[in-house]
């Protein structure tokens, strides 16, 4: 057993229990910790049950995760069709399957799922990532899980499926996917802040001297100016995507990032107060249980999405900075225990509960400090809500298991 | 071939942190307004208001004090099993009245369904009782007390000034930061003057609030809370009974009387005609009535006593009378012929001396004065004599405290005008002007301009035997008890005090043997005083009387303005020496001069 890991898991859960303790921390009212009324209560009913899955998940063999990968997913995949059908609705999301007042969120399962499918996949015998085939499977197991959320209209959860692509490279895919993935985003960014006029005079520009530049034959300049129009193509298109097919709440979101005070009480509201929350808390904080702006509502989802707000008010730059290196520590430790895996379904495995905590994180922050659009995604172990704690968990215990016994399972690399 | 990945993998996680904590950096170390934003969020200061000091009399009786008035506040989420009709019968409203205050209160812009709203304001006492029995049965209202004025007597009104909620235009200009939208503040007279003193001290508690505005404990356990201080009690200088006693002679007559003390510049009674009741522009129907006050034709927020900018007329020969004695151009003995050709005159007199000229205010007489005291023979130029006698005779004129404000404790003081070359200059254009041009200012006609407030203190400097004190109404601010150090300094006249005694013993002369002999005369007391009539062609004079009282050992000094009522021997005189009487024995003896007055007719 890796106890640096445990010992992470445990301090980052324990932050996150204490700090949704503070969000519904009410002076005046004095309501004890533990109490269920609280969401710092359940919290702890939510940690006990996180105990009981790790035990579960030790005890279980550790041959039947690879075994049973491909039914676990098929399960939840299954799962996740239910939801948009028998599921109900909390809080505008059809997201959840309900059995009498106990409700589950099964995309919150889907991840570890579709990371033991992946890996299973990616570690059989005859699998080579430069054949196509192979390559269209990768993504068509983690399009499923996606097309499904996508279903539940929960966007934030559906996107954290884009980051095994990461994964994908770590095992060798080229990493053009990504690198354009990301040229995308950039464009669209400028597409929303810069006037396409600008644009279009900008490629222009940079088409003429990459042409001029180089060597002039014929072929380099049909496919440097094919290029051009492509990513032309994509500006316009850009425009046609944000406002027919982004919902308005959704292009609000990206509104409110590029430039949250046009206005800050409509649909810049969240980012506003976030930043306000946070850009208050000075270098030290105003001590634990003395935040005011997280505490009296000003920040939506404060005990959920928003949890880093009472971390940032309440514990300032220090506070913010150690939880931050409790994070990069555990994935960072995690990629350690990924890399010394004797077979490639540990690895990938491992890889993909890096990878996943570290998207969740990027987006999770950096939405808070007005980084990111406002997708709504938890920070793992931190966020308070039992779904999410519990897939979190058995994410990284199932790697831990996995890791107790690496020694014993034959080399497949 | 995969070489290097498991590094870029590890470096772009580190990288995103550090990248969070440069932008954290930002805007939580270096970037200071987000601590602003929040507190303004979440936290309310909420003003403690002080008791407004209270205003007594020179004998220490109460004038104004506070009463509590009582407002209606709705916090409409609270509000359950609304009974209207109930509503309509405990409050005294019809169902359209209802109808409307609730779509008023949802058109404001501070509503809010979770915060306590103003629905019904200045409920009086009466109300209150009714209300307080039956508020139970209306969840969701609740009542809060405020003070607001009170007034003991109906009199004084100008004097002691009303107290409003403050204006828009106020609002903006003020600098302090002490006023918010909503606050009462002195809008006139001493509750204007010496608001600061009145106000006391804000006291702020500091609550939390949380997204919804609703109250969620103290700040910092109330660490920096601060108490209200009261507002201090201001003593006035007023005699009420004499105060009450000049508005009912004053009843039905513009004008205005002003009684001081000489000796202390304290001013025992200040009458502005027409008044208006004090108890008008308080509570409930402060709007309704403020409107019908301020648009009266009669204007009775006009402070007479202080603004109303009169000539002067003939009471003004008393201080032509000085100014030439202390330049020497004449002594008590000189004698001008009353020769009419000029300037006309009044009476059967023909040759007086100065004594003589003032008892019959001999026109000619000061004519003649002014002549030698303006062409002294300075130069041989007749313009540039005028203008330095001019210049000689301003500064003296000026030390009686004419031609500017005095500098009373109360706003909106005029300084009236006396003439300097200068003025001259500007008034004829640059063309040349002499003696002959502006003689009228010899009998107090002409350019002159003066508040009856100067007069009373001229009255006031001449019983002091040649200086004043600033005439105030207050005596005393708070536990101390004195005056603002202004109102204790002796302003003295360039006069010497021994044409003084000229000045007195002829007015003396005035009251007992001359224009004034038939109303102004008292049997116990030797009264000094001085008629003038104002004119205003084609209208009745104003009638003007300046006097004090006793000659030796003066106690009070009075002016007295009564417009278009004709000669000042009629209605001012009377007016002033029933003041005298009433002050110095506490009632007239003589009924039959107080029937006059109050009857009012003074021009046949």
């Amino acid at each position: 057993m890796d106890w640096v890991t445990v010992a992470l898991y445990a301090s980052i859960v324990f932050m996150g229990w204490l700090n949704i303790y503070a969000v519904t921390y009410d002076q005046s009212a004095s309501i004890s910790i533990f109490s269920l009324q609280l969401n710092s209560g359940r919290q702890l009913l939510f940690i006990a049950g996180s105990i009981i899955i790790i035990m579960g998940i030790l005890i279980m063999d550790m041959r039947f995760y690879e075994t049973f990968a491909y039914v676990i997913y098929g399960f939840i995949m299954f799962l996740l069709l239910l939801v948009p059908i028998i599921g109900k609705e909390v809080g505008g999301n059809k997201a959840w399957l309900g059995i009498g007042s106990f409700g589950v969120q099964p995309s919150e399962f889907a991840k570890f799922a579709t990371a033991l499918a992946v890996a299973k996949y990616m570690g059989s015998v005859g699998f080579k990532m430069d054949q196509l085939r192979n390559q269209v499977i990768l993504f068509v197991m983690i399009g499923v899980p996606m097309l499904l959320i996508l279903l539940q209209k929960d966007t934030g959860t559906a996107l954290v499926f884009t980051v095994f692509t990461v994964v994908y490279f770590r095992e060798g895919m080229s990493p053009m996917l990504i690198i354009m993935g990301v040229i995308a985003a950039i464009i669209f960014i400028l597409t929303l802040l810069v006037n396409q006029n600008y644009l279009f005079i900008g490629i222009g520009v940079i088409l003429v001297s990459a042409i001029m530049l180089g060597r002039k034959k014929l072929k380099r300049i049909g496919v440097l100016t094919g290029a051009a129009l492509l990513v032309c193509g994509v500006i316009v298109s850009v425009d046609y995507v944000v406002t027919d097919v982004l919902k308005p709440h959704q292009q609000n979101r990206v509104k409110a990032l590029i430039n949250p005070d046009a206005d800050p009480l409509g649909f810049g509201w969240n980012v506003t107060q976030s930043k306000i929350a946070i850009g208050s808390g000075g270098f030290t904080g105003k001590g634990f249980l003395k935040g005011t702006q997280t505490k009296f509502d000003f920040v939506p989802e404060q005990s959920t999405d928003f949890i880093f707000c009472t971390i940032g008010e309440e514990h300032g730059w220090l506070g913010s900075l150690f939880i931050m290196s409790l994070f990069i520590g555990l994935m960072l430790r995690v990629i350690f225990l990924a890399e010394r895996q004797k077979n490639r379904f540990a690895r990938v495995y491992g890889y993909a509960v890096a990878c996943i905590f570290f998207f969740h994180f990027a987006i999770n922050i950096g939405m808070t400090i007005g980084l990111f659009p406002v997708i709504g995604i938890p920070l793992p172990f931190f966020s308070y809500g039992g779904s999410g704690l519990w897939g979190f968990t058995i994410l990284l215990f199932i790697l831990l298991k996995l890791d107790i016994h690496r020694s014993q399972v034959l080399q497949r690399m | 071939m995969n070489e290097g990945r498991r590094e870029i993998i590890q470096i772009v996680f580190v990288l995103v942190a550090v990248v969070f904590l440069i932008k954290l950096f930002f805007i939580q170390v270096i970037d200071n307004r987000y601590k602003k934003l929040s507190d303004s969020n979440a936290i309310l200061p909420e003003v403690d208001y002080p008791v407004r000091g209270l205003i007594k009399d020179r004998n220490g009786k109460l004038i104004v004090y506070n009463t509590p008035e009582f407002d209606l506040k709705i916090i409409h989420k609270e509000v359950k099993n609304f009974d209207s009709t109930r509503f309509c019968e405990v409050f005294s409203k019809t169902p359209q009245e209802l109808r409307l205050l609730f779509k008023e209160l949802k058109a404001r812009r501070e509503y809010s369904s979770v915060k306590p709203t103003i629905f019904l304001t200045k409920l009086s006492t009466l109300d209150f009782a009714k209300i307080q029995d039956n508020i139970d049965e209306f969840p969701g209202f609740y009542i809060q007390a405020r003070s607001t004025r009170a007034y003991t007597a109906k009199a004084g009104a100008n004097a002691i000034g009303y107290v409003s909620e403050i204006s828009k235009t106020k609002l903006d200009r003020d600098k302090t930061g002490i006023y918010k939208q909503g606050d009462y503040v002195g809008q006139s007279g001493i509750e204007a003057y010496y608001e600061e003193f009145l106000r006391g001290q804000r006291g702020v508690r500091f609550k939390l609030r949380n997204v919804d505005g609703v109250e969620k404990g103290s700040f910092k356990n109330g660490a920096i809370d601060t108490l209200s201080i009261p507002g201090q009690d201001i003593t006035t200088t007023l005699d009420f009974n004499l105060q009450e006693y000049g508005e009912y002679l004053l009843n039905g007559k513009a004008g205005s009387i002003i009684a001081i003390e000489p000796s202390s510049g304290e001013i025992l009674a200040m009458v502005s005609g027409p008044s208006y009741d004090p108890n008008l522009l308080t509570g409930k129907n402060y709007s309704s009535n403020f409107v019908l006050i301020s648009n009266d034709t009669l204007k009775p927020l006009f402070n007479r006593p202080l603004m109303a900018q009169y000539r002067p007329g003939s009471i003004f020969k008393i201080a032509q009378a000085m100014v030439a004695l202390q330049e020497k151009v004449i002594t008590p003995e000189t004698r001008f012929r009353c020769d009419r050709s000029i300037i006309n005159c009044h009476g059967p007199h023909t040759n007086e001396d100065l004594r003589g000229a003032i008892t019959h205010s001999c026109n000619p007489y000061f004519h003649a004065a002014l002549r030698r005291m303006l062409n002294k023979g300075a130069s041989n130029n007749p313009f540039d004599d005028t203008r330095i006698g001019l210049e000689e005779w301003n500064k003296h004129i000026r030390s009686f405290g004419l031609g500017k404000p005095l500098g009373i404790d109360l706003p909106n003081e005029k300084g009236g005008l006396v003439p300097s070359p200068a003025y001259y200059d500007r008034a004829y254009g640059g063309r040349p002007w002499k003696f002959s041009n502006i003689y009228s200012i010899a009998i107090g006609e002409g350019e002159n301009l003066v508040v009856p407030l100067q007069m009373a203190n001229f009255a006031a400097t001449i019983a002091n035997k040649g200086y004043y004190i600033i005439p105030h109404l207050v005596k005393g601010i708070g536990e101390a008890g004195k005056p603002l150090p202004k109102y204790t300094e002796k302003h003295f006249t360039t006069i010497d005090s021994t044409y003084f005694r000229v000045a007195a013993d002829a007015m003396q002369a005035v009251v007992e043997s001359g224009t004034g002999s038939y109303r102004g005369k008292l049997q116990d007391i030797i009264v000094c005083g001085k008629t003038g009539s104002v004119q205003n062609e084609p209208r009745p004079d104003h009638s003007v009387f300046i006097a004090y009282a006793p000659k030796e050992n003066p106690k009070i000094a009075v002016s007295v303005y009564v417009e278009f009522s004709g000669q000042g021997a009629r209605a001012a005189a009377s007016i002033a020496t029933l003041m005298i009487e009433k002050y110095l024995y506490g009632a007239t003896k003589r009924p039959q001069i107080e029937e006059y007055v109050l009857r009012g007719k003074f021009l046949n």
